[in-house]
């Protein structure tokens, strides 16, 4: 399978195997009118499978759902087709945009424009708490 | 907390530090001694009470508070008489009535309404209340109670029982009291109004003893304090959860017949049947001081806020 190399844009790579689809979802990459290729299983020495997405635009990408999602993902940022930048993600300590707090008695149920944010509580176990309510996540 | 206007805010019993606390606690000792040192402390200020939920109980105790404190008040005392049955947003409400008053107190049934009143607010907002999350000013006013009453806050087997799912009070009273040193909680309830995990999994972490049982007579003889709460039915879904569990606890002078004679019984009130009247009599009864202790907690909270 050939994909043409990036002049300017993103790899997201060593995603885990299946996660790459929902990545895509919640970067919204189909709105894009640039190149977007989502690899999914694609042949990894350390992970055994994996998923990659390549994109072919300098956009403004969010690392917060990226590190989110799967903070095991590396970020390269691609500059007139060399590498010009390798990033390592970690769990975000805030969260905006990216959950919906579950809970009924929440003012952010019947408040629905209210951002929503959530704080991580605990990164061992990837607890995210609903900063109006402290539901977790 | 404090916005990004810089305007420090009250939401959480947490939002104090423990340094904060002590203060306040004793602002409201030097209230008690000295009353009219205090009068005239907010004259010229008003204090909005934005009730989105009856409680008159609160609401009037931040009134009294802001009264003695020779400041005025505004407000309503259900959402029907505000702006929200307009359809009106807690933010722009806050935004609203940070342009007639000078501190807010806001109840609401919603969690989280008083963080998004404190977020847009350009002056100081209380919780007094944001449905079964938090209410600070009645952990102040059950923590002057248990400094007046035991002289300490450390050292002491906390007894709370009824409600410890939904009762905001019993979260608050933990939150607050696992700060200090040699405290533990005997959790008593039903096992459907255990407390919350995430209450649970705090005390874990922070190494807090405490037991859960549904046995009140069998843990009397260990407690400090006994904390009892109503089973409140405004947080059921279901009435007939409610039926089957509001009468889990009634505490009589009999079950208090193996309980230390130094023990305080707390309650935040208001009591459906939870407390036989007959106990009011006995000098282990505390409640009716905690609503004056509230108060003066309420008064000494207004004056730090404020900067008076």
């Amino acid at each position: 399978m050939n994909i043409d190399s990036i002049q300017n844009g993103f790899v997201i790579d060593h995603i885990t195997a299946g996660k790459g689809m929902e990545i895509y979802r919640l970067l919204e990459l189909s709105k894009l009118n640039c190149m977007v290729a989502l690899i999914n299983n694609a042949h990894s020495v350390k992970m055994g499978r994996k998923d990659i997405i390549k994109i072919g635009s300098n956009i403004e990408l969010d690392t917060d759902i990226l590190g989110y999602v799967d903070p095991n993902i590396t970020v390269t940022i691609i500059r007139d087709g060399k590498v010009c930048e390798k990033k390592n993600l970690t769990l975000p300590e805030e969260l905006e945009g990216v959950l919906r707090c579950r809970n009924p008695r929440c003012i952010c149920s019947t408040e629905q424009e209210l951002p929503q944010i959530f704080r991580l509580t605990d990164r061992e176990n990837r607890v995210y708490r609903c900063i109006y309510c402290d539901s977790t996540f | 907390m404090t916005n990004k206007f810089g305007i420090e805010s009250v939401l959480s019993i947490l939002d104090l530090s423990v340094e904060e606390v002590d203060e306040l606690v004793a602002t409201a000792e030097d209230i008690i001694a000295n009353p009219q040192k205090y009068a005239h402390r907010c004259e010229g200020k008003k204090l909005a009470t934005l009730f989105f939920e009856p409680s008159t109980r609160t609401r009037l105790s931040f009134e009294a508070a802001m009264y003695e404190l020779g400041g005025n008040v505004i407000g309503f005392s259900s959402a029907d008489s505000s702006s929200a049955s307009k359809g009106e947003s807690v933010a722009d409400t806050s935004k609203v009535i940070s342009c007639y008053a000078d501190i807010i107190a806001m109840r609401h049934p919603k969690e989280g309404a008083p963080m998004v009143a404190a977020l847009n607010a350009t002056i100081p907002v209380i919780n007094a209340g944001d449905g079964g999350h938090n209410h600070p000013t009645q952990t102040l006013a059950d923590l002057l109670t248990i400094k007046l009453e035991k002289g300490r806050f450390d050292h002491l087997n906390i007894g709370v029982c009824g409600d410890l799912k939904f009762g905001r009070t019993v979260h608050s009273l933990i939150d607050a009291m696992s700060r200090y040193e040699g405290v533990s909680f005997t959790l008593i309830s039903p096992e459907e109004l255990k407390v919350p995990d995430y209450v649970r999994n705090a005390m874990i972490n922070k190494g807090i003893p405490f037991v859960e049982t549904t046995d009140l007579e069998g843990s009397m003889p260990s407690l400090d304090i006994l904390y009892m709460t109503r089973v409140q039915k405004e947080r059921f879904f279901n009435e007939e959860d409610y039926l089957r569990l509001k009468d889990s606890y009634i505490l009589t002078a009999e079950k208090l017949d193996n309980a230390k004679q130094n023990m305080s019984i707390l309650h935040p009130l208001p009591r459906v049947n939870e407390i036989s009247v007959a106990v009011d009599d006995d000098p282990r009864a505390c409640y009716f001081k905690q609503v004056r202790n509230g108060k003066y907690m309420r008064m000494a909270l207004i004056l730090k806020l404020l900067g008076v």
